[in-house]
């Protein structure tokens, strides 16, 4: 019996061996992090309609992608990157990993996401980093809700925030970007100080997006968490309508998009040097452009459209707020200070 | 000892045994010194500064007393926790043993993110025992503070890697022979003094050997630093991470990957030696299981399952409560394991539960299958040689446990390029990866139990007639049969659970179950998390009956394990 069952498994794990080598070689391969979604039925079309069949790569985040990506740029891991955003930008750029593409489409995207005048790479999409809040936990208590970032460390809310490491997280990197963008690095009150009032105030860093929503923040948590303020997406509130047990009559959450508040992620593809199959991943480029795919995109990956006229779903238009001024910094900025930024922030808050 | 390495170099051939030599070479040494080489020698020219700066800098300086200090507390606080649970498991016989036995080794296969939701619902600030303090003690602020402490660090270290020490004592023990203790018992040893100068000398072997695998894991410990310590701590593995994938300052991060392998090559060259001089050569016997008969016996046995019971089983409990409740009416409901076969965006990143339980059932398998054939020729190679030639290529099998999964995973970008060994975007690194990891476990838990195989034994199956292969089939396997399995659970068991490594391999679409868990923590909701953690049940319970199943394989008969 034993001996039987030691031969089965043996042929069991010949048979598995075999089928994860198989593998089909006329492909696109696409580099992106681990959140890149689509819908099926439109990547399908896409592959119907071009005769390209689209392998997808995944490498961890955004950063793990890009340096991946520098380290193997003489023999490139894949055909297109897409998922590099705006506080990465420039390390791939210097790196010179993109060949420039000018896609037809460009003019259908609103001008202030065209940043690159060298069309290196093309913006896809974009996302606000934007304070979220436990709605029914203010109203219960009466409190309000707060405006700006500088009412974060009034007393009131003590202990109710939930932020993410910068150094790790893509959503905490942005906050402190936003923080820098609000408060300066010079003058009576820096960011820094900010920081130093937000530690008085019992702020929570988390490592990630995951444990700072699930394990400290209240409201999807059903009660694990307990604080009332986290760092997420301004996408964030239609998203718990989405994924909520029973659609609830309105969102638990909402964001705060208050001007200075917020900052904004745009993520871009770009055409990797050293692919052998550049037709094919411009039409891919094209392809991100397109109605369809912007239109796909809110429900996929909770990003919104770069292009003029895209429609939103209604879950969006209902409870995803835009802000209207978010903190913007220029790559170079951004590029030329981050580790800096993150150093100093370190200092303040480990203090 | 003399004896059994003549006697073992006569049944498997030479060129065999090299294969594991070979297998680290091309996936450990190749791509290790490919990225090494490239963060040391950018443009051509060498770059030290990552030394320099290690060296001058205090807070390099307090990165690597965190990394050691918290390694050690770890691993001495779940080898003596260990201990008194491995003399009941291999000593008595009870209900739900071997059940109980599985049910410690799933914390291994849970990523941190689930483990710390399980521990914030239980004493997070508001979680189950605080608030039950706070109404019982009339309390107005939460009375446990663990959050982001060193406190939480230890005990989900302790939580994770307890089963490592419990398995390999209790297989070890199991197989020595009681007389040497029952002549002790005669001559009126008892207590205490039985003890220090009986059970700990002959577990001596064992302790040493899971206790390297323990501070070894906790000493690159990484997610469970992360997630649960936060920001204020930091082990040299999670500087490695944020240097490479954030900072990108790769000769720094070299630097700290050749420090952290020489830190752990360093322990292990000293662990070898301590392994060298074995105290007592001992009979390798199989014996019967005692039934509890005494009410001391029965004590020993309550106080054992409260203790893991509250150690384990509350938070994986918790997680498994969570899993089955609604979040809108807090009663029981399977809607979270219902909607995980629905596609509701239809989305690409959807993963149906049995292709991910699929994956990384067959990921778990391939593993298991490379790291027991692989540790096994390892396991002869080092145990027939020379005590030399043990002494220094004994630690080389446990250096891919001691480096960065970070610094690997770029190395396979890099080096694992080209053909024949145009490998780094295919499904099999993930199994081969695992591999690294798993193999030494397979080592360790075959090495004493092969060392120790009585000579005479398989010498006499030979002058008998018997081909060398039915030597080892008949009389070699079923002797280290029970090590091999603990060896091959902790093979299954890495792949089913492992995700930091594989986060630094480009994938293609073969999502495994923390993956799948991975992806459902990403994205806001209740239903989100609702699913996670059904997921992770599922993670759970998938590994469980595999425990079960692997154990099966071991001996002929029952009840003996």
């Amino acid at each position: 019996m034993r001996k039987f069952l030691l031969i089965l498994l043996l042929s069991l794990l010949l048979v598995s061996a075999a089928s994860v080598f198989a593998q089909d070689n006329t492909t696109l391969t696409v580099v992106t992090h681990d959140s890149f979604a689509v819908s099926e039925e439109i990547l399908s079309q896409f592959e119907a309609e071009t005769g390209i069949t689209v392998r997808i790569l995944r490498s961890g985040d955004a950063g793990t992608m890009v340096n991946q990506s520098i380290l193997s740029k003489s023999n490139p891991l894949g055909d297109v990157m897409y998922g590099i955003d705006n506080t990465f930008l420039s390390r791939a750029l210097d790196a010179e990993l993109f060949i420039p593409y000018e896609s037809p489409l460009l003019n259908t995207v609103r001008e202030e996401f065209l940043i690159d005048d060298a069309h290196r790479v093309t913006p896809v999409d974009f996302g606000d980093v934007c304070l979220n809040y436990d709605v029914a936990f203010f109203t219960e208590n009466n409190l309000p809700v707060p405006q700006t970032l500088r009412d974060l460390t009034d007393p009131i809310y003590k202990g109710m925030l939930v932020v993410e490491n910068p150094a790790n997280s893509s959503p905490g990197l942005a906050f402190l970007l936003a923080t820098i963008a609000e408060f300066g690095e010079a003058g009576d009150y820096t960011y820094l100080d900010f920081w130093a009032d937000l530690v008085e105030n019992d702020v929570f860093v988390s490592d990630d997006w995951s444990d700072a929503y699930f394990a400290q923040f209240t409201v999807p948590s059903g009660g694990v968490g307990s604080r009332p303020l986290v760092v997420s997406y301004a996408s964030s509130p239609p998203a718990e309508v989405l994924f909520a047990e029973e659609t609830p009559d309105t969102a638990p959450t909402a964001s705060i998009v208050a001007d200075g508040t917020c900052f904004r992620q745009v993520e871009f593809v770009g055409i990797l040097d050293g692919t052998e199959h550049v037709e094919a991943a411009q039409q891919f480029v094209d392809f991100m452009l397109s109605r369809e795919f912007q239109e796909d995109m809110p429900l996929q990956m909770f990003v919104f459209p770069v292009i003029e006229d895209a429609a939103l779903p209604d879950v969006f238009e209902e409870y995803a707020l835009i802000p209207e001024n978010p903190s913007l910094l220029t790559i170079e900025q951004i590029d030329e200070n981050r580790e800096a930024w993150i150093m100093a922030w370190a200092e303040v808050v480990l203090r | 000892m003399g004896r059994s390495r003549v006697a073992l170099k006569f049944n498997l051939g030479r060129g065999v045994l090299l294969a594991p030599l070979i297998f680290l070479t091309i996936f450990y040494f190749y791509p290790l010194v490919s990225i090494l080489s490239v963060s040391l020698f950018p443009a051509g020219r060498i770059d030290l500064s990552g030394f320099s700066e290690i060296a001058t800098s205090a807070y390099y300086h307090r990165i690597v007393w965190f990394t050691i200090r918290q390694a050690i507390i770890s691993t001495v606080l779940t080898i003596l926790l260990a201990l008194p649970c491995a003399y009941l498991f291999a000593r008595y016989r009870f209900p739900g043993r071997s059940i109980l036995l599985a049910l410690t080794t799933l914390p291994f296969v849970l990523p941190p993110v689930v483990v710390a939701i399980a521990f914030t619902s239980l004493i997070g600030r508001g979680g189950l025992l605080n608030r039950l303090l706070m109404s019982q003690l009339g309390l107005s602020s939460p009375p446990l503070q663990f959050e982001q402490t060193f406190a939480i660090i230890i005990i989900v270290h302790v939580f994770y890697n307890f089963s490592i020490a419990l398995r390999m004592m209790t297989g070890f023990w199991m197989n020595q022979s009681r007389r040497i203790e029952e002549a002790a018992r005669v001559m009126g040893a008892h207590g205490w003094r039985l003890w220090w100068t009986i059970y700990l000398p002959i577990l001596r072997p064992v302790i040493a050997a899971s206790g390297i695998l323990v501070f070894i894991f906790t000493f690159t410990s990484f997610g469970v630093i992360l997630i649960l310590g936060g920001v204020r701590f930091a082990t040299i593995e999670v500087e490695i991470y944020r240097q490479t994938t954030s900072i990108f300052n790769l000769p720094l991060a070299a630097a700290l990957s050749l420090l952290q392998i020489a830190i752990m090559t360093a322990m292990m060259l000293a662990y070898t030696r301590l392994q060298r001089n074995l105290p007592l050569e001992l009979q390798a016997t199989r014996h019967t299981l005692q039934n509890l008969s005494t009410r001391r016996a029965y004590t020993l046995i309550i106080l054992l399952v409260s203790l893991i019971a509250i150690m384990i089983f509350t938070p994986l409990l918790a997680l498994v409560v969570r899993s089955f409740m609604s979040s809108t009416s807090g009663t029981f409901s399977l809607r979270f394991y219902k909607m995980l076969t629905v596609n509701t965006r239809s989305s690409i990143l959807f993963v149906p539960p049995v292709d991910a339980i699929i994956n990384s059932v067959k990921f778990a398998f391939i593993t298991t299958l490379l790291a027991s054939v692989l540790g096994m020729m390892a396991a002869y190679l080092l145990a027939r040689r020379g005590v030399f030639f043990a002494r220094w290529i004994d630690p080389l099998f446990m250096l891919p446990l001691a480096t960065s999964a970070v610094t690997l995973g770029f190395g396979f970008i890099i080096a694992l390029d080209e053909p024949p060994l145009n490998l780094r975007t295919s499904p099999m690194l993930i199994p081969i990866a695992h591999t690294l990891v798993a193999l030494p476990f397979v080592v360790r838990s075959l090495l004493p139990a092969l060392r120790r195989i009585p000579p005479n034994i398989p010498e006499a199956a030979r002058m008998l007639g018997a081909s060398p292969v039915s030597v080892w089939w008949l009389v070699e396997l079923p002797l280290m049969l029970r090590s091999l399995v603990v060896g091959a659970v902790f093979a299954f068991t890495i792949s089913m659970g492992e995700f930091g490594a594989s986060l630094f391999i480009a994938r293609p679409e073969t999502p495994t179950l923390p993956v799948a868990i991975f992806r459902l923590f990403s994205r806001p909701g209740a239903e989100s998390a609702g699913q996670a953690l059904a997921l992770s049940v599922i993670l759970m319970g998938v590994s469980f009956v595999s425990f079960l199943v692997i154990e099966r394989l071991r001996t002929p008969g029952t009840g003996e394990f």
